[in-house]
């Protein structure tokens, strides 16, 4: 029997009864992603992570092209936009420059596991003392869902239509596995948002990796394995299901390097 | 034990009908809207009265649409 509770919608959507709404470090732009995309569940966990450590004015992202190239629309914060791969070179000057600024990177799989390879590989063998994120969705999304290096071994894309042939088109690329072994690298994780578990793990580890930039111990390194719908052409809830069932075997969540 | 109630209010302009939140809800709240929003998305929308606030719903939600409320009851 339903038990009729004595309290109305009203009473209840009270402000003192907040329990979570959007940062402000979001701007009210929509966002350009497509239904279900990940991408806007992880900019909104770096803005609540920079807004509940109080560092709006102090923070400088670095945007890179992808369909993230318009973040700096709905990031709240100082960004820059860099040429494509090239985000970890643009981070490290403004860091250097401005060495008291907590300085990030945003980059899909295409932007840093591919065209910005030299750039990501550098700046983590240099520990440079930026942060960066990284969203790992094995397709390049934005023009159109074309293999990556991190397209996993027969999957199905613009650019290979019959599957990834690792024969012929290579293996994909664990670069967070080869970034982890470098002595500039403080703290590697691999973590995902397509279930509130796995939400709040991720905002733990952005937590740590802003942290421990404060600290100046280096380069941190977020990858979160995201879905990319269109690119692989399912809903947005199959594309999380087949993520789990296909991403996370190839790429286990996890952390991959501590501080010890 | 005080019981809690919990209420989500969907920003319907900025919804677009993924349901990602659907699959978060473990009390089964949330369903989509026949009806359609300015951009032609079927938004969701509270459709019981058994939301207990535990905000994984908005968690999910890529577009950050959910609001959500909690109350204790004595
Ligand atoms: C110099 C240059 N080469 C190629 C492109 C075309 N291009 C735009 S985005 C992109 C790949 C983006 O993929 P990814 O980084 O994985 O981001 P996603 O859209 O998947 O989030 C490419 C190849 C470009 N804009 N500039
Ligand atoms: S193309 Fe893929 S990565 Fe780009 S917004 Fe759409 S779902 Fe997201
Ligand atoms: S707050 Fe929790 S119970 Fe309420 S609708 Fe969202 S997921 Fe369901
Ligand atoms: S997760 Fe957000 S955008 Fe998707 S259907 Fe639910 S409220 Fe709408
Ligand atoms: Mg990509």
């Amino acid at each position: 029997m339903l038990e009729t509770l004595p309290i109305t919608k009203e009473e209840i959507c009270k402000p003192e009864n907040l329990v979570y709404s959007r940062t402000h470090l979001m701007t009210d732009a929509a966002l350009s992603y497509c239904p279900g995309c990940g991408h806007g569940t992880i900019h909104r966990m770096i803005m609540e992570v920079i807004d509940e450590m109080n560092l709006q004015a102090d923070t400088i992202g670095v945007a890179p092209v992808g369909c993230s190239v318009l973040a700096y629309e709905f990031l709240n914060i100082d960004m820059q936009q860099a040429a494509h791969g090239r985000a970890p070179a643009v981070a490290t000057g403004i860091k250097r420059l401005m060495p008291n600024k907590f300085v990030f990177t945003y980059q899909g799989d295409g932007d840093l596991a591919a065209i910005g390879t030299a750039e990501t590989i550098h700046a983590c063998n240099r520990g440079e003392n930026i942060t960066i994120f990284y969203v790992n969705n094995g397709i390049y999304g934005m023009t159109g869902g074309q293999m990556a290096p991190t397209t996993l071994p027969q999957m199905k894309t613009a650019t290979s239509p019959f599957g990834r042939n690792v024969e012929t088109m290579g293996y994909p690329l664990k670069i967070t596995e080869l970034i982890a072994m470098l002595p500039g690298t403080y703290f590697v994780t691999r973590q995902s948002v397509h279930t509130a578990a796995n939400v709040r793990k991720t905002k733990k580890a952005i937590q740590k990796a802003i942290e421990y930039q404060k600290l100046n111990k280096g380069l941190s390194f977020v990858e979160i394995v995201s879905n990319c719908n269109s690119g692989w052409k399912m809903t947005p809830v199959e594309a999380n299901k087949w993520m789990e069932e296909n991403m996370f075997p190839f790429y286990p969540l996890g952390d991959i390097k501590v501080p010890k | 034990m005080a019981k809690v109630k919990g209420e989500i209010i969907v920003d319907i302009e900025r919804c677009k009908g993924c349901q990602v939140c659907i699959s978060a809800c473990k009390e089964n709240v949330i369903g989509m809207s026949k009806n359609l929003n300015r951009k032609g998305y079927h938004f969701a929308q509270s459709t019981n009265e058994d939301c207990t606030g535990c905000i994984n719903c908005a968690l999910v939600c890529p577009d950050g649409a959910i609001t959500v409320y909690r109350a204790r009851l004595n």
